[in-house]
């Protein structure tokens, strides 16, 4: 079956969408992204939609429930890359995605996960992050 | 059994033109609307010259009923071309359509001395009430044409991304926003942070006269596109009466920064982006340096 590929850099998970999201392929990343979360004890995810023409409501719907999920599991999630067409979209059909960080291109993008994280470790979440993987 | 009086028709005009010419002419300049203040004799003559030649041309085809037809192009594109330099010069329609009005009396007059029956003078009336309206149509045309294009321009030229410094957009808006202006404002804006790599957009509304919830609705929109881009903006420029009729509306503002003054705003950006000015110290031609901080 096809899947997306999710690649691990350092602390960071990294997803590019590269083919057209449909919506099982899109139930099966958010699964997948899930237990990688947990295995790989990722900081952080970024998904790269640079490469989407189209973002339906439901993929919308479904990078703010990967966002929400990751939070869960301590990990910051930064969606990079999407394009002026597919944002005016997305407004348009009334989704801002207010629990979503978002960033320009991959660079930003890991600029602000590594930025996200430096805060956090400075505060008293690290002990109990350790816990929450278990 | 019509082509014979068509042909004697043309003959006539043929024969006569430069008594129907002169005729016009003089007509032509003897009228109220002649607007001697717009067109000089010689182009008036020059007008006349070409169109009769080719209402001449037209009238030999035998084709007296319908001026679509293509024998009739010539004499179209001259009344074309006519109409839309006159409406460029100021004429009004009516000025511009009573230049072929006035040729029926002396082509009238002309084709009557002649014997001409009433059948055949009458196609000549209508023939040329149709190149009268054409000039009107054209007329009408070249003007909407106009107002299009400045429209066009005004929506260009009211939409201006600037980048103010590294990361750092501004837009400054002015007239009022409504949804055609806000999709131009929202697009180019999109376009300029994909373009320049932006980390902040400073949208300034001092040139918007009045924000109500429809123009408020439109910014938030423009705003949560651009973030979810990645980009943040920032709205400046906020009179005291718009703030108080934000306020008295109910519209949510609270969840988009607000400055007063672009110079805040700006402020802002750059602490947000890490960058500072300095003053230059010495009597060095350097005015201002700005650098990056690293990433801590």
């Amino acid at each position: 079956m096809e899947r997306i590929p999710i690649l691990k850099m350092g602390e960071f998970l990294l997803v590019s969408i590269q083919v057209d999201m449909h919506d099982r392929l899109a139930m099966t990343l958010q699964e997948d992204l899930t237990e990688r979360i947990v295995s790989a004890h990722a900081r952080g995810v970024l998904i790269d939609i640079s490469s989407l023409d189209v973002v339906d409501s439901f993929i919308g719907r479904m990078l703010g429930h990967i966002a929400a999920m990751s939070r869960i599991l301590d990990a910051e999630t930064v969606v990079v890359g999407m394009r002026p067409a597919v944002a005016i979209t997305l407004v348009e059909l009334g989704l801002s995605l207010p629990g979503i960080r978002t960033s320009l291109n991959v660079e930003k993008g890991m600029d602000l996960l590594r930025r996200a994280r430096n805060e956090n470790s400075s505060g008293p979440g690290e002990a109990s992050r350790a816990r929450t993987q278990d | 059994m019509k082509p014979k009086p068509t042909n004697n028709l043309a003959e006539i005009v043929n024969d006569r033109e430069a008594e129907i010419l002169n005729d016009w002419i003089e007509l032509q300049r003897g009228s109220v609307t002649r607007r001697a203040d717009l067109i000089s004799d010689r182009d008036l003559h020059a007008d006349s010259k070409n169109f009769l030649a080719a209402f001449r041309n037209g009238v030999a085809s035998g084709e007296l009923t319908e001026i679509n037809a293509p024998t009739w192009e010539s004499a179209r594109e001259i009344l074309g071309n006519l109409s839309r330099s006159r409406a460029r010069q100021g004429f009004t329609p009516s000025e511009t359509a009573t230049f072929v009005f006035s040729l029926k009396r002396p082509l009238i007059r002309t084709l009557d001395k002649e014997g001409v029956d009433k059948e055949e003078l009458w196609n000549i009336t209508v023939l040329l009430d149709q190149l009268g309206l054409l000039t009107t149509e054209i007329f009408q045309k070249s003007r909407e044409e106009l107002i299009q294009k400045q429209q066009r321009e005004v929506l260009e030229l009211s939409t201006p991304v600037v980048k103010l410094w590294d990361g750092i957009l501004a837009l400054p808006l002015i007239g009022t926003l409504d949804s055609e202006r806000t999709q131009v404002v929202m697009e180019s804006l999109l376009q300029s942070i994909v373009d320049s790599g932006a980390a902040i957009a400073i949208i300034d509304i001092t040139g918007v006269p009045t924000v109500d919830t429809l123009v408020a609705q439109h910014l938030m929109k423009t705003i949560a596109a651009a973030r979810l881009m990645g980009a943040e903006c920032i709205i400046s420029g906020i009179r005291p009466q718009i703030a108080a009729t934000i306020v008295h509306l109910g519209v949510e503002l609270h969840t988009v920064v607000t400055k007063a003054t672009l110079a805040d705003a700006f402020a802002l950006a750059l602490k947000k982006t890490d960058q500072t000015i300095q003053r230059g110290r010495r009597k060095s031609g350097q005015e201002a340096t700005y650098g990056t901080d690293s990433d801590s």
